[in-house]
Parts: structure tokens; C-alpha cells; sequence
């Protein structure tokens, strides 16, 4: 397929897991401002998030301080900001217009009208939109986009992209996710001595991993397996290791003559997390994991791009 | 104007005429607000599907849609029989012309067209002199301008042979219509139209450069920002073909490649939706971003179809057009089936005192105007328009034609007030390839204003589903 069909369709799907990722940690957050709570915790919370997924520089130049209303409007409504769940859905509908004729019908009816919605919905009122509503509106459209691809598209190579796009950028926001917690899930929180059990609830609940928690471990929520959870857990869709190993295999699908050592860091990432254990994880402490986790991820972003989607101009 | 136009489906008063008759029929028998009902339903899902056109010079991303009126043009089969058969006789005299100035300009020669007419014409390219194109086809697809006057006879008003479009809006109408009125289509014969893009994409593969056995085909687009896109993205789809911009071709030892997932990948027919003048920056305009580095050295080697061809502006110019009926006679020997509207050329001296001594009655036009900008319209004009145009014949008349304001026909239409006549006309395409091929019918635009005369989509035209109905 052409270069540039992929690099949209990559995109457009990327751009529709990132405003559900956005939806999802918004949705967290509001759920935590109905706990009880003193406002510093939640302003904490949200800066922490914040600076996790890079959004405070942008936040600082409009806002003074740090309040939940004007933090849940800006990532969520502005329309400036590049980062916000309108601008993501602007970019995945671009992107998708710009490829139209490789989408299913069904597809680009699904990202045109999410637009179109979203859209008349933030620009007639924006001041009076329910945030919690909105958001569950963008998780609820983002399953329906989904479905839409998986049950719509041929399995060629425009598929395997768009399945690459979307376990990219998942396996990013829960990365960012647990870097923004990383205080909270070291060892030492996990003797019984549970800092927040509402928090980890919310934000299980959040990543819908609160059922998938209960299953898996019938018992209290404590750290530490909340960290195993969303890093290790094979069957857990939004773990880490779920995710690159949909990318692995996905990316197995569309090799070409270029793309061997791409594909090999993408097993390796894969590997490495299959045969991890939690207790080295911690061992060589969390934060630096994640940190070069998200690296890496980055490293393959960048390969996939060249290999595939922006080759480099022909000699 | 004083001429009554030709209603298209009443005869006089409210009796219909006999293709119409079932129409109009089950038209009186419709509830009253049945009608506004459906087109609101209409405008809802064309604007689901986005079936848009791009508006330039507007808010970013700005995206209209093209009225679509529910009531239907109806031509009967005799009627389109004619058509179809003066359609073919005129396009293939137009690509024999095309190849004609290109080789050895056989109608110059024998004194047909003035030959500074061609050679000096912005339009006419050069480059293409001594060039061969497969099967010796240039206008591989060509929309032709149909209007109807006030005795009922059809008439040519424009040749489109460069980038012409509205086929996707003739396919969707379709749809709509199918989807809306379901009953319309049981109780009429209506001739289909939906293997639009199965013959296009036939007739294109028909064309590839010789010893090609299995061609690719893309469809090469401005991008997403072109008012057409739609158009583009649509047939690319339907034909299963690839959409590709400038940027993702290259060119290699005279060949036209894609960049691809898989690596480069050959390229034999590309169907353009650009004009010339970006095609190839190192021949054309070298600061074009749409076309691709080189392509032209790769199509006069022979390697790749262009489709429309390089260089057939030559023969839909508006100062080559009233040698059109000439074309015929002179490269098939036949009389013209349908003819022209009167065209009075205004770097003739003759012709340039006539018209400036009735300008109010007439239309003028830009020879090189498209999309009806540049146009006056002598009877809807104002004094100081009147003047201005004027003073440009005078100064640079070779610019200019003028033709009588013609009363275009009518066909009633769904506006605010209810069931009116507005004037319409009608843009079949035909497709030349092995062989020439018309899907019956083509897109009817309607000029929703009244009196308006202008059904161009820019200035506030409409389409409508045309139906050429089987016997």
C-alpha cells in the first residue's frame, strides 16, 4: 500500500486511542474530585498527570493555577491545545478524511460523525458541556471505532497499521499513567499499608481494569499488583505487555526488506516483559523503568515511520 | 429575454409530458410535507457521509454541501439516443483534432482554424508536438456541457476536456434517490448508472502504455484541501484504485513510480485530477508542490499513460469551441448531431460590432474562464458592468466570445416556497478508451436562484438525479 495511506491510517487510529487515553485519565480525575478529598490532593494528582503526559507547559500559559474545572476544560475542550480530546478527534478525522477511499464506509461514517458531534457539541456550548458525560461519549466512540475496524476493514496492511497505531499509543498512556503513580506504587506502600484504596479503585475503574483486578486476585487493592496488573499481565488489554506484543505481531505481518531490526526491538520489548518478573522490575527500581520503557517506545515509533510510512526521499 | 423557456416536464399549464406523466402523478398524490421531509433526510446523510466539497478562501477545513434537489430530470429514451449518439460523434472529432495538432495539423493546413488560433493559445502545449499516446486517445473522459433552448433542441455550450468532474455527485444522487423515493424506481424504467466506475476504470486500463499487460492505475489528487477531494477519494475507492498525491510519486529512469509500504512500486496510468500547469515542475510551473519532478520525461518515452492527456485544453477553449461543428465535418465527414450555441468571436471584427451594439442581450464570456467567473450576463447586468466589459472587449477582444442569453429550460424544483421551474442543464461524460462509452444520463445542475442562469456549484447551483428512462 502507499507509504502515505499507512502513515494516516497509522495516525488516525493513534489520534482515536489518545483521545480515549485523555478521556479515560479526565475520567479518573473527575471521579476523584466527587471523593472526598482535600483540594491540594487533587491538584497534586492532576499536576502529576499533567507533567506525565507533558501538558503543563501548555496549561501554564493559559492558567495560573492549577484548578480542576479550568484542567478538565483545557484537556478536554481546547481547542488550541494540541494535546486536548477536540484536537485529537480533529486529527484522527483529518487523517482519516485524507485516506477516506482506503476506509470502509462504515469507518469514516463512524470518525466523520464523531467529528461532526463533537464538535457542534464544544463549540454551542462549551462552558455548560458535563465533562464526566463528554468523556464517557469519547471512551463510548472510541469502542465504536474500534469495532467499526475490526469488523469492517480487510485483513491487509492497512489494517496491521491501524492496529499498530492504536497498541503504540496505548502502551504509552498506561506507561505515562504509572509514571504519573510511580510514588505511590514503590514496595514499601504494599505492606498492607494502603495509601488510598479509593484512588487505586478510581483509577483501575478508570483503565477497566477494576473488574479484570477483582478477577485475577480476589482481594484487596494494594500497589504493587496494580503494577503488575497493567505492566505484566498478558491477558490484561491494556498492559504493557499486551500492547507490544500486538505490536510484535502486527508489525510481523507487514515487513519488508528494510524493517528487520524494527522488528527485532519490537520482540525484544516484547520479550523482555514476557519473561519479566515484578520483583527485578522494582529491584532496578520503577521509575527508571518506565522511563526507558517510554523511550524505547518512542525509538520504535521513529523506526516505523522510516521503515514504512516516511520513507526517505529516493536518490 | 422574452423567450419562454422549455419546461422539462410540463407541456403548458399543469399537463405533463408523457415521460413525465407517471412522475407528476405520483407527485399530486404526495402528503404536503412528505417532500420537505425527505430532503431534510437527504441533507442529513449526505452530510454523514460527507459528501462535501471544500470552499476555498473560507474558515479552515470549511466544507459545503452541493444542494441536492429531490425531483428528478427525466429524458426520455429517444430523446437520449440522440444525444448519445451526437456525444460520441462530437468527442471522437475532439480527440481527432487533438492528435491532429499534435502530428500534422491537418486542419491548419487546409485552412479550417485560423492557425495562430491553436499555436498562440495559452492552452496549446508544445511539449506534446510528435508525442503518441495510446490508441491516440486524449480526452479519455470528457463532461460535456448540454443545454436545451426555448424550441426544445439541445445544444453544446461547453467542451470540458482537461480535469472535468461531477460524476461522484451523478452517482450519489442516484443513491439518494433510491434510498428516498424506493417506489419511484419500481413504477420507471430508469436506466442504471452505477458501473460508472467499473467502465471508467475499463476504459483506463485499456489505455496503458503498450506490452503492459496487468496496469496499476492511480488517481493522482491535489489532497484533502481540493474542492473535488471528495470526487477523488470516491472514485479512487470505487475503482479500487490508489489516491496518490505528487508527493508520492517519483520518477526513475523515465518511470513513474509509488512509494510504497513494500518498497517502489511501477506506476503505468495515472488519472489525473490536476491541471497541466502542475503536473511537472521541471516543464510547467517549476514552483508546483502537486505534480511529480520528471513526469513528462517519462510520458514522452512512452512509459505512462496521462489520462487526460497533456495538452487538451487546446480543444475545449472557449475560442476554439465554435470550430467544433468544422472539426466534425472535417475529420468524420458527418454533419454534427447536436449542435452549438451561436458564438460570435470577438476578435472578429464583424462579429465584435455586432456584439458591442447589443451587449444587454448578451452573454459574454472570458475565453479562458471556468466555474462562470468572468462571465457577463448582458440582461442581468448593470449599466456600469455593461461598461466595463466594454472597455475590456475593446482593449484585448481576442479574450472574448458572446453568445445570445439563452433561455435554458426548466425543470420544477424543490426551493423554500414550495414546487417552482428553475433553469437547469445537463453534464453527460463520455469516456473514449478501445471504445467510446456514455453511462445513459450524466449530472443535471440546477440554478436555484431565480431567474438565475448560473447552475455552476461555486455560485449557488444544485444537481439533481437524472434518469434516462429504458423503453
Amino acid at each position: 500500500m502507499l507509504s502515505r495511506t499507512a502513515d494516516h491510517m497509522y495516525w488516525m487510529s493513534r489520534y482515536i486511542e489518545r483521545a480515549e487515553s485523555v478521556a479515560r485519565l479526565v475520567d479518573m480525575h473527575y471521579r476523584m474530585s466527587l471523593l472526598p478529598h482535600s483540594p491540594e490532593t487533587l491538584a497534586d494528582s492532576l499536576g502529576e498527570t499533567m507533567k506525565a503526559l507533558h501538558m503543563q507547559e501548555a496549561y501554564a500559559q493559559k492558567h495560573a493555577k492549577i484548578e480542576p474545572r479550568a484542567v478538565f476544560e483545557f484537556i478536554t475542550l481546547d481547542r488550541d491545545f494540541t494535546g486536548s480530546i477536540y484536537s485529537c478527534l480533529r486529527c484522527a478525522r483529518e487523517n482519516a478524511r485524507a485516506v477516506r477511499g482506503s476506509l470502509t464506509s462504515e469507518l469514516w461514517e463512524t470518525l466523520n460523525s464523531t467529528w461532526l458531534d463533537a464538535r457542534s457539541q464544544i463549540v454551542r456550548r462549551s462552558s455548560q458541556i458535563d465533562i464526566g458525560q463528554f468523556v464517557e461519549w469519547v471512551k463510548e466512540r472510541s469502542h465504536l471505532t474500534r469495532g467499526v475496524t475490526v469488523g469492517t476493514m480487510m485483513r491487509d496492511e492497512a489494517f496491521h497499521f491501524t492496529r499498530i497505531g492504536t497498541f503504540l499509543e496505548r502502551a504509552d498512556s498506561t506507561a505515562r499513567i504509572l509514571t504519573a503513580h510511580q510514588a505511590d506504587l514503590v514496595p514499601g506502600a504494599d505492606a498492607g499499608v494502603v495509601p488510598d484504596p479509593f484512588q487505586w479503585s478510581v483509577l483501575l475503574r478508570a483503565l477497566s481494569a477494576f473488574e479484570v483486578y477483582r478477577r485475577v486476585y480476589r482481594d484487596v487493592i494494594t500497589p504493587s499488583r496494580v503494577a503488575q496488573l497493567l505492566i505484566l499481565r498478558d491477558d490484561m488489554p491494556r498492559s504493557l505487555l499486551r500492547c507490544c506484543k500486538e505490536v510484535y505481531n502486527n508489525l510481523r505481518s507487514v515487513a519488508n526488506e528494510q524493517s528487520e531490526e524494527t522488528e527485532r526491538r519490537a520482540g525484544e520489548m516484547h520479550a523482555m516483559l514476557h519473561f519479566a518478573r515484578m520483583e527485578e522490575l522494582n529491584a532496578g527500581g520503577l521509575p527508571q523503568f518506565l522511563e526507558q520503557f517510554l523511550a524505547k517506545l518512542d525509538d520504535l515509533g521513529n523506526r516505523i515511520s522510516s521503515d514504512f510510512l516516511v520513507p526517505p526521499a529516493e536518490a | 429575454m422574452g423567450k419562454t423557456p422549455y419546461d422539462e416536464m410540463y407541456l403548458r399549464g399543469s399537463t405533463g409530458r408523457a415521460h413525465y406523466l407517471g412522475y407528476s402523478r405520483w407527485l399530486d398524490g404526495q402528503p404536503g410535507d412528505r417532500l420537505a421531509q425527505k430532503r431534510a433526510e437527504a441533507d442529513a446523510l449526505f452530510h454523514r457521509v460527507g459528501i462535501t466539497f471544500a470552499v476555498y478562501g473560507q474558515e479552515e477545513g470549511a466544507e459545503r454541501l452541493i444542494p441536492f434537489d429531490i425531483v428528478p430530470r427525466v429524458l426520455p429514451h429517444e430523446e437520449w439516443i440522440r444525444l448519445e449518439a451526437g456525444l460520441k460523434q462530437r468527442v471522437r472529432a475532439l480527440n481527432a483534432f487533438i492528435h491532429d495538432i499534435y502530428h500534422d495539423q491537418q486542419i491548419l493546413k487546409a485552412g479550417v482554424i485560423p492557425a495562430e488560433q491553436v499555436l498562440c493559445n495559452s492552452q496549446y502545449r508544445p511539449e506534446m508536438q510528435g508525442v503518441d499516446v495510446p490508441g491516440g486517445i486524449y480526452a479519455h473522459i470528457a463532461g460535456i456541457d448540454i443545454v436545451r433552448d426555448d424550441l426544445g433542441e439541445f445544444k453544446v455550450l461547453e467542451d470540458n476536456l482537461r480535469v472535468p468532474s461531477g460524476v461522484s455527485y451523478m452517482l450519489e444522487n442516484r443513491k439518494m434517490m433510491m434510498r428516498l423515493f424506493p417506489e419511484l424506481f419500481s413504477a420507471h424504467r430508469v436506466a442504471p448508472v452505477d458501473h460508472y466506475p467499473d467502465v471508467l476504470l475499463d476504459n483506463l486500463r485499456s489505455v496503458a502504455p503498450i506490452g503492459v499487460a496487468d496496469p496499476t492505475v492511480v488517481l493522482l489528487t491535489a489532497g484533502a484541501h481540493n474542492s473535488a477531494y471528495f470526487e477523488h477519494a470516491f472514485l479512487a475507492q470505487q475503482m479500487g484504485i490508489e489516491l496518490v498525491e505528487g508527493q508520492d510519486l517519483f520518477v526513475r529512469d523515465e518511470a513513474v513510480y509509488m512509494r510504497t509500504t513494500q518498497g517502489p512500486q511501477r506506476v503505468d496510468v495515472l488519472y489525473r485530477r490536476i491541471d497541466d500547469d502542475f503536473m511537472d515542475p521541471l516543464v510547467f510551473r517549476p514552483d508546483s508542490m502537486l505534480g511529480v519532478a520528471g513526469l513528462m520525461t517519462a510520458y514522452r518515452a512512452g512509459h505512462i499513460t496521462i489520462a487526460n492527456a497533456i495538452g487538451t485544453g487546446v480543444a475545449d477553449d472557449k475560442s476554439i469551441y465554435p470550430y467544433v461543428p468544422e472539426m466534425i465535418r472535417f475529420y468524420l465527414g458527418q454533419a454534427p448531431i447536436i449542435g452549438n450555441v451561436h458564438t460570435w468571436v470577438l476578435r472578429n471584427p464583424v462579429d465584435r460590432e455586432y456584439v458591442l451594439a447589443h451587449l444587454p442581450e448578451l452573454v459574454v464570456k472570458e475565453v479562458h474562464g471556468a466555474g462562470g467567473y468572468g462571465m457577463l450576463i448582458g440582461p442581468a447586468a448593470t449599466k456600469a458592468e455593461i461598461e466595463n466589459f466594454r472597455r475590456q472587449i475593446i482593449a484585448t477582444p481576442e479574450r472574448y466570445i458572446a453568445q445570445p442569453t439563452l433561455a435554458l429550460s426548466t425543470c420544477p424544483t424543490f426551493v423554500e416556497s414550495g414546487l417552482a421551474p428553475r433553469h437547469i442543464d445537463l453534464r453527460p461524460f463520455v469516456l473514449s478508451g478501445r471504445e467510446v462509452t456514455i453511462v445513459p444520463g450524466g449530472l443535471t445542475r440546477v440554478a436555484l436562484r431565480q431567474g438565475s442562469l448560473v447552475v455552476n456549484s461555486s455560485q449557488g447551483g444544485g444537481t439533481k438525479d437524472t434518469w434516462v428512462l429504458e423503453t
